[in-house]
């Protein structure tokens, strides 16, 4: 170590000796060239020169640079490079294809700043030009991948849709004197099937039966125990009219399946009468429905047992319940009540503002307006899925 | 949204003076007229904006079917001269929005004086068949498609969401709008086919509105043959060729691309 102001370092010697200006220019690991603003070469070093198998007397003073690219590049020289150059100074990883004296393409990235005079005009384009053979083939592959799975997402997402559709009832039956509504809105850009589903049905003549539940989970396997849900609900649904017995049923049939997973789920037969609907309800687990009265009083009905598919022995409740003309059940999902916004959740009193503000609305406007007072707290992004199922008593016809 | 904040209008000079509008070309946004249009602000009341999926237009406005052609894009200007309520119009269009021009002016003569058409091209493919010289091989729009490809590849997952609109990250807008030549790669490609391949001779004997056409030396884009046909098939126009030479005389010669429009302009008034 020398002290300051003393002799040269053997260091800096060395550097001179073997990384002479001239050489570090010449055979530097990049092409390097110099343009005028218009592109005209007026330098060019020998790396360039052996890569692309021109001879200086060829390039200075009679092509310009952007006349050595491929004529698809020529196209983004001048609508990006050039621009780019213009308005900020540099351009960087541009890719492009050199066209080599032998007329092959040699694929590059460039780099290139531009170099001003005094008055602050364009004197020069200095661009340093780097073989990227391997990595545009890289890149290709990458492109080609992200491409594919572009497509995949679409694909899962039709799939998604089309699997989630068949998990809804396609349209909701007409009902003589009882008035049926249903929204559903899926989590997130809709590419997970969710696990929320309803199910309105005719048991018989006169008598419907209506569920609505939340499978654990998402996607693929709660799909399955989706499906499982609504045909063992309907299928239990004409052998026993208590809809405790019907949960029942369903709680066994999770459990017997090799699906690791459980639910909650509401179930209730309809029956309209001369004064309006008899309901007779079970609840496995799930948010108690809630009843709004033709009063505007809205309250919660029924009794809470225990999830479906986890805990033996399995409680459940049967509760009956009568519907005068206009008044509504309404029952709906926990990603109602626990859609978020900042840390805040929708909760149980937007809930019932969002049902007292359309207490007149046919049951399927009333859904639709719970389901989209929910969506909107959380700015659209929804983070679970979200059912609503209403049941209004209306007037019979057929009577 | 209205037309001026879809398109992200700026407007300066004089306030009741009469109106200019720069359009800007395939690959960058307004900021291409930062050297030009300020020096008409004296006598004009400039008019800048972003066409959709470039610069700060809301590229959510962007439509697959619309903008498949140009004709979408002239909608989007007489929605803008609509929303200002502008007459009497310089429509200055740089690139593809020369042709972009003659369209809306062609859909509606009555809002239009003149038109400045800064390296026009009717038609950029070669037509064999009318023995058309457009500058280019089908296959080199395909390469070039290919090439935003390849350069769009670091850009599409850096920039897309800020072009978006990403409410949860304002500062993502605000660096956008700091930076220029920022597109929406996916737009930028579909624009790309939109201009390339577009055939808009027979739009040309339509225009009944004076213009000039400027046309730069050795301009690869648009050649001096196809300014010239520009001018040939245009009933009423001036043909200028400016010294400057690339395809960007706004950037490259803002001075005498200025001089000429304002030449131009004097003279016709």
């Amino acid at each position: 170590m020398s002290a300051p102001g003393a002799e040269p370092t053997n260091g800096y010697v060395r550097a001179l000796v073997a990384d002479d200006p001239l050489e570090l220019y010449e055979t530097a690991p990049c092409g390097y060239l110099s343009t005028e603003a218009s592109g005209l070469i007026v330098k060019v070093n020998r790396t360039f020169l052996n890569w692309t198998g021109y001879r200086l007397d060829e390039l200075v003073e009679r092509r310009t640079f952007q006349s050595l690219l491929a004529v698809g590049d020529r196209i983004f020289y001048e609508t990006h490079f050039a621009p780019s150059l213009a308005m900020e100074g540099t351009v960087r990883e541009i890719a492009a294809n050199v066209v080599s004296a032998s007329g092959e393409r040699l694929p590059v990235l460039l780099n290139a700043v531009r170099k001003d005079d005094q008055l602050g005009g364009h004197l020069r384009t200095r661009i340093a030009v780097f073989d990227a053979r391997e990595r545009r083939a890289y890149e290709r592959e990458l492109l080609a991948e992200r491409q594919r799975a572009e497509r995949a997402a679409r694909e899962a997402r039709a799939l998604a849709e089309t699997l989630q559709r068949t998990l809804l009832p396609p349209a909701m039956p007409q009902v003589d004197g009882i008035d049926v509504g249903g929204a559903y809105r899926p989590a997130g850009d809709g590419t997970v099937v969710g696990g929320d589903f309803y199910d309105v049905f005719e048991i018989h003549d006169g008598s419907w039966g209506i569920a609505l539940g939340d499978v654990c989970g998402k996607g693929a396997s709660a799909a399955i125990v989706t499906a499982l849900a609504r045909h063992t609900i309907r299928a239990l649904a004409v052998r026993t009219s208590r809809p405790s017995d019907v949960l029942r049923g369903l709680h066994d049939a999770i459990a017997r399946s090799d699906v690791d997973s459980f639910c909650t789920a509401l179930y209730l037969t309809a029956e309209a009468v001369d004064d309006g609907v008899q309901v007779c309800l079970s609840a496995g687990g799930h948010h108690l429905p809630l009843r709004v009265r033709a009063s505007g009083e809205i309250e919660e009905v029924g009794r809470v047992g225990h999830l479906l598919g986890m805990l033996e022995p399995l409680q459940l409740h049967d509760e009956s319940v009568s519907l005068a003309p206009d008044e509504a059940l309404v029952l709906y999902t926990d990603g109602v009540i626990e859609a978020q916004q900042g840390g805040e959740l929708f909760g149980d009193d937007r809930l019932r503002q969002v049902i007292a503000d359309h207490r007149d609305a046919g049951a399927q406007e009333l859904a639709d307006a719970v389901a989209a007072a929910a969506v909107a707290f959380q700015g659209q992004h929804t983070r679970d899925d979200i059912a609503v199922l209403v049941v209004r008593a209306g007037v019979l016809a057929s009577r | 949204m209205s037309a001026r904040t879809r398109h992200n209008v700026k407007v300066s000079g004089v306030a009741d003076g009469q109106p200019m509008v720069f359009a800007h070309g395939f690959g960058c946004d307004q900021h291409m007229w930062r050297h030009v249009a300020p020096q008409f602000e004296d006598r004009y009341r400039v008019v800048l904006f972003d066409h959709v999926g470039a610069g700060g237009a809301d590229a959510s406005a962007y439509d697959p079917q619309r903008h498949a052609d140009l004709s979408g894009y002239a909608e989007d200007v007489l929605a803008i001269l609509d929303d200002l309520d502008l007459r009497d119009v310089v429509f200055v269009g740089h690139s593809v929005s020369a042709m972009i021009g003659v369209l809306a002016a062609n859909a509606a003569p009555e809002r239009f004086a003149h038109l400045v058409l800064v390296g026009p091209s009717p038609r950029y493919v070669d037509d064999p068949a009318t023995g058309y010289v457009g500058g280019f091989a089908r296959t080199d729009i395909d390469e070039l498609l290919d090439s935003l490809g390849s350069n769009y590849l670091g850009w599409s997952t850096a920039m897309a969401p800020a072009i978006v609109g990403n409410p949860d990250r304002p500062e993502l807008g605000a660096e956008l709008t700091e930076s220029f030549c920022r597109a929406d790669p996916e737009i930028q490609r579909r624009f790309a086919e939109a201009t390339f391949l577009s055939d808009n001779r027979a739009d040309l004997a339509a225009v009944r509105v004076p213009c000039l056409v400027l046309q730069c030396s050795d301009d690869i884009i648009a050649p001096t043959e196809v300014g010239r046909y520009v001018h040939e098939q245009l009933p009423d126009s001036e043909l200028v060729v400016l010294r400057a030479t690339g395809h960007c005389p706004n950037l490259s010669a803002p001075e005498e691309t200025a001089e000429v429009i304002e030449a131009y302009l004097r003279s016709a008034a």
